[in-house]
């Protein structure tokens, strides 16, 4: 029989971690469930109003609408960038000079800085001067997204896939990369054609990397903030105000914090709910298989 | 002097985090007692250990104050029985 020896000084080595996410997480989120329950009007003097917030968020209609165009939103992008992703990341080569030419193509938006990203497609599709909005106006379709709902959501919309649908390509082309070749041949020698290959084969592999693909790219959209609001500032009236514009504009523009950090609070419960539930379920599949 | 005051503490909350935290000790001490986590296949096939067990239960619970919150308003007593009542089956056979 072997006598294992454990050395409990080991977690010495996972305090640094601990303590930088203490005080980049801990500390704040404890610090918002505080405010979620109390009124302020500055000056670091609090009242307490109980589950006041909780209620008043739980019951608004801005909320409810911000919540709707932010899972609207979400699912748009979500159904969009994630087939578009493995197709890229299919059609992407395998070896040659090509390799670093695709993923350099593929990396550049993820290495953009997302304000400067909102501004270069505010830029981009202004009816007036951009390159876009004079070329879909040119073709006799009247766009102008900052008067436009429908306009503004699909500017909103194509922004996110550009700049987003690289990292789904990247997981994917990973994914892709690490199926072993005997795989392939199997297949071949099996007389299996193209769909077959992906449907049996790739996809089955790539479940994996499409989960955290998934994963990230739903809580990314779902808590997106700096693009939309430099690209339409929420607008046209209230038409792409997500709920962390919507959070933003009632913590910093009204200053109400109770109520902001209330609905900060349901927002990172939904996520982590959200998040929770797609992963054990995914897991659970694999397990099962 | 170091404050703290920024953080607006008040003694509800202070209890509310207390608790947590002292469920994190027995989980930690449970875990030294009992190593392994104690893994099983529950009623709705999920393998969990214990930790995932306390993850759940306190998940639905804020979701169950939430939506008690949300439909039926204050008290929240109500809310609390059903947790705490979730929580004993999400212990017992999850």
């Amino acid at each position: 029989m072997i006598n294992r020896t454990h050395n409990e000084k080991a977690w010495l080595l996972v305090l640094p971690v601990v303590i930088l996410v203490a005080f980049n997480a801990v500390i704040p989120l404890m610090t918002v469930v505080n405010y979620s329950f109390q009124e302020t009007f500055g000056n670091n003097q609090f009242f307490w109003e109980g589950v006041k917030w909780y209620e008043q968020v739980l019951n608004s209609e801005r909320f409810h609408q911000a919540l709707g165009r932010q899972i609207f939103f979400t699912a748009t992008i979500l159904i969009i960038e994630i087939p578009l992703g493995i197709a890229i990341a299919l059609c992407m080569p395998k070896k040659g000079i090509g390799v670093s030419i695709c993923l350099v193509l593929m990396a550049l938006p993820l290495l953009i800085p997302w304000n400067v990203v909102g501004a270069m497609w505010n830029i981009f599709a202004l009816p007036d001067i951009g390159l876009l909005g004079r070329m879909i106006n040119g073709l006799g379709i009247d766009y102008n997204f900052t008067q436009q709902p429908i306009a503004a959501w699909l500017t909103v919309v194509l922004m996110d896939v550009w700049h987003w649908t690289s990292l789904v390509v990247l997981l994917c082309y990973a994914g892709l990369c690490a199926i072993p070749d005997a795989y392939y041949q199997a297949a071949r020698i099996d007389g299996a054609n193209r769909w077959q290959i992906f449907r049996f084969i790739q996809l089955p592999k790539l479940k994996r990397v499409l989960i955290i693909a998934v994963l990230l790219r739903f809580m990314d959209s779902f808590m997106i903030y700096t693009e939309p609001f430099v690209l339409t500032g929420g607008g046209p009236g209230n038409t792409t105000t997500f709920l962390s514009i919507d959070l933003a504009k009632i913590a910093l523009g009204q200053f109400d914090l109770g109520p902001a950090a209330a609905m900060s609070l349901i927002y990172f419960i939904m996520i982590l709910l959200f998040c929770w539930v797609f992963y054990t379920l995914m897991m659970r599949d694999e397990s099962e298989q | 002097m170091f404050s703290l005051t920024w953080m607006a503490w008040t003694w509800p909350t202070a209890a509310f985090f207390i608790v947590i935290a002292l469920l994190i000790t027995t989980m930690i001490l449970l875990e030294r007692k009992y190593p392994g986590g104690s893994p099983r296949r529950g009623v709705f096939g999920l393998d969990t250990t214990r930790g995932d067990r306390l993850f759940i239960s306190l998940l639905s619970a804020a979701i169950i104050h939430l939506a008690w919150l949300g439909i039926i308003g204050t008290p929240l007593w109500g809310a609390l029985i059903i947790s705490l009542l979730f929580a004993a089956f999400v212990f017992k056979f999850v």
